[in-house]
C-alpha cells in the first residue's frame, strides 16, 4: 500500500511480502489490545473515518467500526440507502461532498469493481477497499493470512485449496494473490462454470476434483455459494454442488489433524460446508471474525496514523514498532 | 458567397496524387488548374487536399440528449476533424424510425457545419419487434438502416429486414439499401462491461466475449448469402470477425465493414485504471485483435474508419465502471489517430475516411470525391506532419470523454470546406 506513494489499500496486488508481514506483525500487537479490560487506545484520536457502504454488509462493517472505535477515531456514516445517491448523484459528487466535511479516511464497499479505485482518484483521503464487486477484498485477505499464520506459522510451501465460486468472488481474488505472495501453493477447486474466463498470470493451480487434493491440504478454504447461482443455471442443483464440491463430513475426515477449515462467512451450512464440519475444532471460522477487528485496526493505523506523526508506543501497546 | 482559390496544394483522391490549384465558386469546384485566382486565396503549400471525410457512425444526441451533445456542437467537431458528412445514429429520443423524425433532424441541422445524414432504425423503437416503415424512410432520404447499439438479435427479423430492404432500390435512385449491424449476441454479452479475457478475470469485471461479436457476424454473413442483401458491419473489433468478413468478401457477398480509431490503438488493459473513459461498446479488445483490425483496414477487408463518436456528460461518466454508459468522443481525433497509428499512406487513408464510407452511405454523388470540376466542393486540407496533443477540454463537443487525453499525435486538419463554404480555417471553426 506504500507503492506509488499511495496511502490506500485497494487490492492485495498492491502489497508485497514485506508489506504483508508488517501488517500481520502490527495485527498481533493490536490483538493484545483487544484482550485488555478496556480495549481502547488513543492512536487515531482526532482522525475522522467515513463509512461509504453502497452494498449491504453487516460483518465487515461492524468489524471496521469496532476497529475504529478501539483506535479512538471519530466516524461518520454515509447511509447510502437514504441519501442523495438514490437520487442519482454521481459517485464523484458523493465522495467530494463527504470529503468537504473533512475526513482522513474512507472505507468503501461497492457492488461495482473498481469503485474504491475511482474514489481514491477523486479524494486526498486514505481509501480502504472493504469489498468491490467481484474484484478485491484486501482486509479479508489479510485477516485470513493472519489467521492461517497464527496456526501454521510460515506459509512457505503450505497448500491451500480455495473451493467454490471463484469467478464471482472478491475473497478468492484477494486470497489467491495474498497466499501466493506469502509462498503458499494455491489450488482453486470449482466447476468450470464458476472459474474466471482466464487465469493468465494467476499464481494458482486448478482442479475440478476436491478429493484429489483433500488429503494433502493445510487449509481448506470454502467460499460462500450464492444461492442464485442455481437459478442462473451455472450449477445444476445445490445438492449436486454439495456432493461434488462441498466439504462433506466424509471429505473433512480426509483432512490432516492440523489442517484448517476456513470460511469468510456467512456460511450456507449444508451447501459449501456440512453443518457438523463447521463446528469441528480445526474450523477457525469464528477466529477469522475476531482477527478481522485486529487486522482492520492495523490497516487503519498504518494508513491514517503512521508516518504522519511520531508513533507513541505506549499509545498502541507494548512491543509495537512502526517504521 | 465569393469564390475561393486554393493554390500550391497537393490533391489526393481516388484518382491518385497530383499538384493543382482549385477554384471554388457557388458551392462547387469550378476549376482545377494552374495559377487560379479567387476572392479568397488559400495558400495550401505543404498541405494535402482530400475529399471531405465521411463518418458512418456518430451520436450527436439530439433530439433527447442535448446536455451531452447537439447537432451544432457535434457537427462543429466533425468539421474540425475534416468531416463534411456524418451519418447520425437513430438512438435518439425519439428514435429515428419515421419520416417525421428524419425531418426533425434536418430542421435541427440548419446551422450545422457539415452534412448531417440521418440513418434510421431497422425496427420500431429499436426493440426488435416490428419493422420500421422502411419505404417511408427511404423516401425521406434514408439510405442506411441500423438498430445501432442493440443489434438485431432475432435472425428471422434480420432476414425479413434484409429481404424487405432489397426491394427499395427504386426509391433510392438505384442505390441498394444497406443494413448496418452492431454485432453482439446479447445472450453472451449482456451484463458485460469490458472484453472478456485475462483483464476482466483479474479485475473481477463481467465480460463480453469476442465470440458474441463473431457469432453475429457469422449469422449475418449467412443471411446476406440467403437474401442477397447488403450488410455493413459496424465497428468490428475481433480478429476472427475480420476473418469472417474477409471470407464473405472473397465469396462475393455484399458485405462491408468498418473499424473505429480507438479499436485500432487501445486494448483492454486500459480498463485496469477503472477510468470510465475506456468503457465503450463493443469493448476494447486484446493487442492481437488490435493488430488484426489494423491488418483488416490495410488489406481492404474493412472498408472504412468510423468514429462511433459517443459523447457523455461528466456526471454520467463519473459513475462506477459497471454503471457508466459506454462511449468515447471521436470526430475531432479520427484523422490524427489513423495517420499516427496506421501504417498507411494518405491515399489509403482517403479511401478509409472518405471514398469508401461515402459509397457505403449512398452519398457518393456529393462526398468522397473525385476532386474535379463540377463536383460539390466538399474538401479537407491537411497538414500530415503537424504534431499536437489531444485535450478533451479543447474540443468543440459539449462532452470531454476522449480516451486519447494527453496523447501526442501527428496530422492536423487545417481547413474544411463544405459545399464551398470555409467552415474551418486555420484549425478554427468559422461558426
Amino acid at each position: 500500500m506504500r507503492r506509488n506513494g499511495a496511502r490506500h489499500l485497494l487490492s492485495m496486488a498492491d502489497l508485497d511480502r514485506d508489506d504483508i508481514e508488517q501488517i500481520l506483525n502490527l495485527t498481533g500487537s493490536f490483538a493484545e489490545v483487544g484482550e485488555r479490560s478496556i480495549p481502547k487506545v488513543p492512536a487515531l484520536r482526532g482522525k475522522t473515518i467515513a463509512w461509504l457502504f453502497y452494498e449491504d454488509s453487516t460483518r465487515t462493517r461492524l468489524s471496521f467500526e469496532t476497529a475504529a472505535r478501539r483506535l479512538s477515531a471519530d466516524t461518520m456514516n454515509f447511509s447510502v440507502s437514504s441519501s442523495s445517491v438514490n437520487k442519482g448523484e454521481s459517485l464523484r459528487d458523493t465522495i467530494e461532498t463527504i470529503a468537504a466535511m473533512g475526513i482522513d479516511g474512507v472505507v468503501v464497499r461497492h457492488r461495482a469493481a473498481g469503485a474504491p479505485q475511482q474514489v481514491a482518484d477523486w479524494t486526498d483521503a486514505a481509501v480502504i477497499n472493504a469489498g468491490d464487486g467481484w474484484h478485491q477484498h484486501p482486509t479479508q485477505g489479510l485477516l485470513d493470512l493472519y489467521t492461517a499464520t497464527s496456526h501454521l506459522g510460515d506459509l512457505d510451501g503450505k497448500h491451500i485449496a480455495i473451493v467454490g465460486d471463484i469467478k464471482h468472488s472478491r475473497v478468492a481474488r484477494s486470497n489467491a494473490i495474498g497466499f501466493a505472495t506469502m509462498g503458499a501453493r494455491v489450488t482453486l477447486v470449482c466447476p468450470p462454470t464458476l472459474l474466471p474466463p482466464s487465469l493468465d498470470g494467476w499464481p494458482v493451480e486448478v482442479t475440478h476434483d476436491l478429493d484429489a487434493v483433500i488429503d494433502e491440504l493445510d487449509i481448506c478454504y470454502l467460499l460462500r455459494m450464492q444461492l442464485e447461482r442455481q437459478k442462473q443455471a451455472v450449477v445444476p442443483t445445490l445438492r449436486e454442488y454439495h456432493h461434488e464440491y462441498g466439504l462433506t463430513s466424509a471429505r473433512a475426515d480426509h483432512l490432516g489433524a492440523e489442517a484448517l477449515i476456513m470460511h469468510p462467512g456467512p456460511m450456507n451450512r449444508g451447501v459449501e460446508i456440512a453443518g457438523e464440519v463447521a463446528d469441528r475444532p480445526n474450523a477457525v471460522i469464528a477466529e477469522q471474525v475476531a482477527n478481522g477487528v485486529s487486522v482492520r485496526m492495523a490497516v487503519l493505523f498504518l494508513l491514517l496514523g503512521a508516518g504522519l506523526e511520531p508513533v507513541d508506543e505506549s499509545a498502541v501497546g507494548g512491543g509495537l514498532a512502526v517504521a | 458567397m465569393g469564390s475561393i482559390a486554393i493554390t500550391n496544394g497537393t490533391l489526393v483522391d481516388g484518382g491518385g496524387t497530383r499538384r493543382a490549384d482549385l477554384l471554388i465558386q457557388n458551392g462547387i469546384i469550378a476549376e482545377v488548374g494552374e495559377r487560379l485566382d479567387g476572392d479568397t486565396a488559400i495558400d495550401a503549400d505543404g498541405l494535402v487536399i482530400t475529399p471531405g471525410f465521411v463518418d458512418l457512425q456518430v451520436h450527436f444526441r439530439e433530439p433527447g440528449g442535448e446536455e451531452a451533445e447537439t447537432i451544432q456542437t457535434g457537427s462543429r467537431g466533425a468539421a474540425l476533424g475534416g468531416f463534411t458528412a456524418v451519418i447520425v445514429m437513430p438512438n435518439t429520443t425519439p428514435t429515428i424510425d419515421s419520416a417525421a423524425v428524419v425531418h426533425q433532424i434536418h430542421d435541427l441541422s440548419i446551422d450545422a457545419l457539415c452534412e448531417v445524414v440521418p440513418s434510421a432504425a431497422i425496427t420500431v423503437d429499436r426493440d426488435g419487434e416490428a419493422l420500421s416503415p422502411m419505404a417511408e424512410l427511404v423516401r425521406s432520404g434514408v439510405r442506411v438502416f441500423t438498430d445501432d447499439g442493440v443489434g438485431v438479435q432475432n435472425a428471422r427479423m434480420m432476414r425479413t429486414a434484409l429481404e424487405y430492404a432489397s426491394g427499395l432500390s427504386h426509391l433510392a435512385d438505384g442505390y441498394e439499401i444497406v443494413l448496418a449491424q452492431h454485432c453482439e449476441v446479447d445472450a453472451l454479452a449482456a451484463g458485460g462491461a469490458m472484453h472478456e479475457g485475462d483483464w476482466s478475470s483479474r479485475l473481477g469485471m463481467p465480460g463480453q466475449p469476442a465470440e458474441a461479436e463473431e457469432l453475429m457476424i457469422a449469422r449475418d454473413v449467412a443471411l446476406a448469402r440467403l437474401t442477397d442483401g447488403r450488410v455493413h458491419f459496424q465497428h468490428v473489433t475481433t480478429a476472427r470477425g475480420v476473418d469472417l468478413i474477409r471470407a464473405a468478401k472473397a465469396e462475393g457477398l455484399k458485405v462491408t465493414g468498418e473499424a473505429t480509431p480507438h479499436h485500432l490503438c487501445l486494448d483492454h488493459s486500459a480498463v485496469a485504471s477503472f477510468d470510465t473513459v475506456f468503457k465503450v461498446n463493443p469493448p476494447l479488445r486484446t493487442p492481437a485483435d488490435v493488430a488484426a483490425i489494423k491488418a483488416g483496414l490495410l488489406d481492404g477487408t474493412l472498408d472504412a474508419i468510423a468514429t462511433d463518436h459517443a459523447p457523455h456528460t461528466r456526471q454520467d461518466k463519473e459513475r462506477p465502471f459497471l454503471d457508466a454508459p459506454p462511449g468515447m468522443l471521436g470526430v475531432e481525433t479520427a484523422f490524427a489517430i489513423a495517420n499516427t497509428e496506421l501504417d498507411a499512406g494518405i491515399e489509403k487513408l482517403v479511401e478509409l475516411l472518405s471514398i469508401n464510407p461515402a459509397r457505403i452511405a449512398g452519398i457518393d454523388d456529393r462526398h468522397g470525391g473525385p476532386i474535379e470540376a463540377g463536383r460539390p466542393a466538399n474538401l479537407a486540407l491537411l497538414d500530415l506532419d503537424e504534431r499536437w496533443t489531444i485535450t478533451g477540454a479543447a474540443m468543440a463537443s459539449r462532452s470531454s470523454n476522449t480516451p486519447f487525453e494527453g496523447r501526442s499525435v501527428r496530422g492536423k486538419i487545417r481547413h474544411t470546406i463544405w459545399n464551398g463554404d470555409l467552415v474551418v480555417t486555420n484549425g478554427e471553426a468559422t461558426r
